[in-house]
């Protein structure tokens, strides 16, 4: 218990002393999580609402297998993006194996099911009612999505919350694509595995603080942007002359 | 003509819903679509909206036969506005709601803002307009639907039973709104209701639907007084549908035999037609005693029954035949009406609408 207190206060020292080391691998990991989270966010949201606003022929099962992949395993990802972008895979050509570039794409792979299919429960929680009275009052068929998508704003926010929860919270896509290079593609994350295995314990635990406070700030910062626009859409009333 | 409807027909499933309907509206008119619950008013007017596409006939807008092309329909949809049964209101202010048909008209600055402000004074919500919609009452977020349909200045509104979930006075500030503002604004309205006598309150034309089918269109007063067959003559209130059959007629003037007894009534129709004799109640008087009077029918009958509501009274009394008449509490009072009395019912030929079997 003893060991645990004493490192916990050493890592709250280096926090706040400023190590550059930590510093450096904190901003890489949230470049890389923010990049994949926003890239997921952009493509995987209109998929979300392609999938939920067309009947077709399979669109039940195709769900289902969208659920599913919600805890597909990181180190599987990892060894197909592997496969892929390694020298010799289809993609290899890009040469961007053991790059944050490939870690980002990774990412995107694994929170690809995530963004999906939560936006889709997402936009099943707003009543039909609202498209309809959107439609009734004149709505283009993309004007009266982007209502229900307005409505589902909380949930939606939620669903690229949980995505980049687990971005930034992977370990095994990272150590597998990424490699763990100093200074390169070393995360958060992936550190920690390291430090703890070479007895670096103190360092480990701040680099998990630093991680744990991280995932705290971006919820926080993220609901009030949303309640913000709320504020604001309440108070645009005003003509800007 | 602003609307005019075509043998539209539609079906769920295998479930006719509408069949054969033929409806026209006139711009400007206020025309109500009057019908119980699911006699298929909310699917016609869905169908007349464009929100839903008809299994078969065709709605003509302003001269134009409405296509299955989304442009077109887009188009026409544009020109009107529907407000629901049990509207919706989105997650967002009070001003955000009734600006939305606007926003989506790309109409913005201070045209946008007049507008809906006036929008939200005229329906009685001055003041509301940073209230979360969410929190309002069902009375206000029907006025605040209203006013998001109104605000776009459709040339035809549709209103699907704007009042039926509402309590009296958010009714009548709904049916003021319509007959005071929505009449001045020149804009068409196509309404419908439960409720006859709401009906009669609004409406210029209307058409009575049961089942699926337009039983009668016209003017209120002939839909009312002059219904055209027993389940209407039931629908708009008729108590007194008795069954009996042509015996003479003179000149106009029909006897018609019902259980022993002989109604004189205004008819066509002549000897050996079965008939029904359909007197409103409140075309009935009563008497303690038989004097002399124009009315054509009288009949001596024992009350059965005495209810009273608000300033009325409702008499039911067997004269051979069932008979139930409507009078002021006052009349029921000062006569001392108990049940078992015996009292004289009388009528004029002309209280008697005749409907052929």
């Amino acid at each position: 218990m003893h060991e645990i207190a004493d490192a916990f206060v050493i890592a709250i020292k280096m926090i706040f002393t400023g190590d550059p080391e930590v510093y450096a691998i904190t901003a890489r990991t949230l470049e890389i999580s923010i990049s994949s989270t926003l890239i997921g966010a952009l493509l995987f949201i209109p998929l979300g609402c392609l999938i939920y606003f067309n009947n077709f022929w399979g669109k039940r099962t195709l769900i289902s297998i969208i659920q599913t992949c919600y805890s597909l395993p990181t180190v599987f990802v990892g060894l197909l993006v592997f496969l892929a972008f390694s020298r010799a895979g289809p993609l290899g050509f890009f040469g961007i194996m053991f790059t944050p570039q490939v870690m980002v794409i990774g990412q995107v792979v694994l929170i690809a099911p995530i963004i999906t299919g939560l936006t889709i429960s997402a936009l099943s929680g707003v009543s039909p009612a609202i498209r309809e009275t959107a439609v009734s009052l004149g709505a283009t068929r993309f004007q009266a999505v982007w209502l229900v998508l307005k409505e589902a704003r909380y949930a939606v926010l939620t669903a690229i919350l949980v995505g980049f929860g687990r971005a930034i919270s992977e370990v095994g896509l990272a150590i597998m694509v990424g490699g763990n290079i100093r200074g390169f593609t070393r995360v958060l994350t992936t550190a920690m595995a390291l430090e703890t295995q070479m007895g670096n314990i103190e360092l480990s635990m701040a680099l998990g603080i630093i991680l744990i406070v991280l995932a705290l700030i971006i919820t926080v910062l993220a609901n009030k942007f949303v309640k913000g626009k709320e504020a604001d859409a309440a108070q645009s009333r005003a003509p800007t002359a | 003509m602003l609307l005019r409807v075509e043998r539209l027909q539609h079906s769920y499933c295998k479930a006719e819903i509408l069949k054969n309907i033929d409806l026209g509206v006139e711009r400007g008119e206020v025309f109500i679509i009057i019908g119980p619950t699911g006699s298929g008013k909310t699917t016609l007017l869905r169908l007349i909206g464009l929100l839903e596409k008809p299994t078969s006939g065709d709605i003509h807008f302003d001269g134009n036969r409405v296509s299955d092309s989304e442009e077109q329909r887009l188009a026409v949809r544009r020109r009107m506005a529907m407000v629901s049964q049990k509207p919706t209101v989105f997650n967002a202010s009070v001003y955000d709601n009734v600006a939305y048909g606007l926003r989506i008209r790309k109409e913005k600055g201070a045209s946008l803002h007049g507008k809906v402000m006036n929008a939200l004074e005229t329906v009685g919500l001055a003041g509301y307009d940073k209230r979360n919609a969410r929190t309002l009452s069902g009375g206000e977020t029907q006025r605040v639907a209203l006013a998001r349909a109104m605000v776009i200045q459709p040339e035809l509104l549709l209103l699907d039973e704007p009042t039926a979930n509402l309590d009296p006075v958010s009714t009548s500030h709904i049916e003021k709104l319509v007959t005071d503002v929505i009449k001045k604004s020149e804009m068409t309205v196509l309404m419908s209701t439960h409720d006859m006598y709401q009906g009669q309150r609004l409406a210029d034309r209307m058409g009575v639907i049961m089942a699926g089918e337009m039983l009668q269109t016209g003017d209120p007063r002939d839909v009312f007084n002059l219904p055209q067959n027993r389940k209407l003559a039931e629908f708009v209130g008729v108590e007194n549908i008795i069954s009996g059959a042509v015996v003479s007629n003179k000149e106009g003037i029909v006897d018609i035999k019902v259980d022993g007894a002989v109604v004189e009534a205004l008819s066509s129709l002549s000897a050996g037609a079965a008939v029904y004799a359909c007197i409103r109640p409140e075309e009935i008087t009563l008497a303690k005693t038989r004097e002399p009077s124009s009315a054509r029918n009288t009949f001596s009958g024992e009350i059965t029954r005495v209810v009273l509501f608000g300033p009325l009274a409702r008499i039911e009394l067997n004269c051979g035949f069932p008979l139930v008449a409507l009078i002021t509490r006052k009349s029921a009072e000062e006569m001392n009406l108990q049940t078992e009395n015996r009292l004289y019912a009388s009528f004029k030929a002309t209280g008697v609408h005749v409907i052929a079997k």
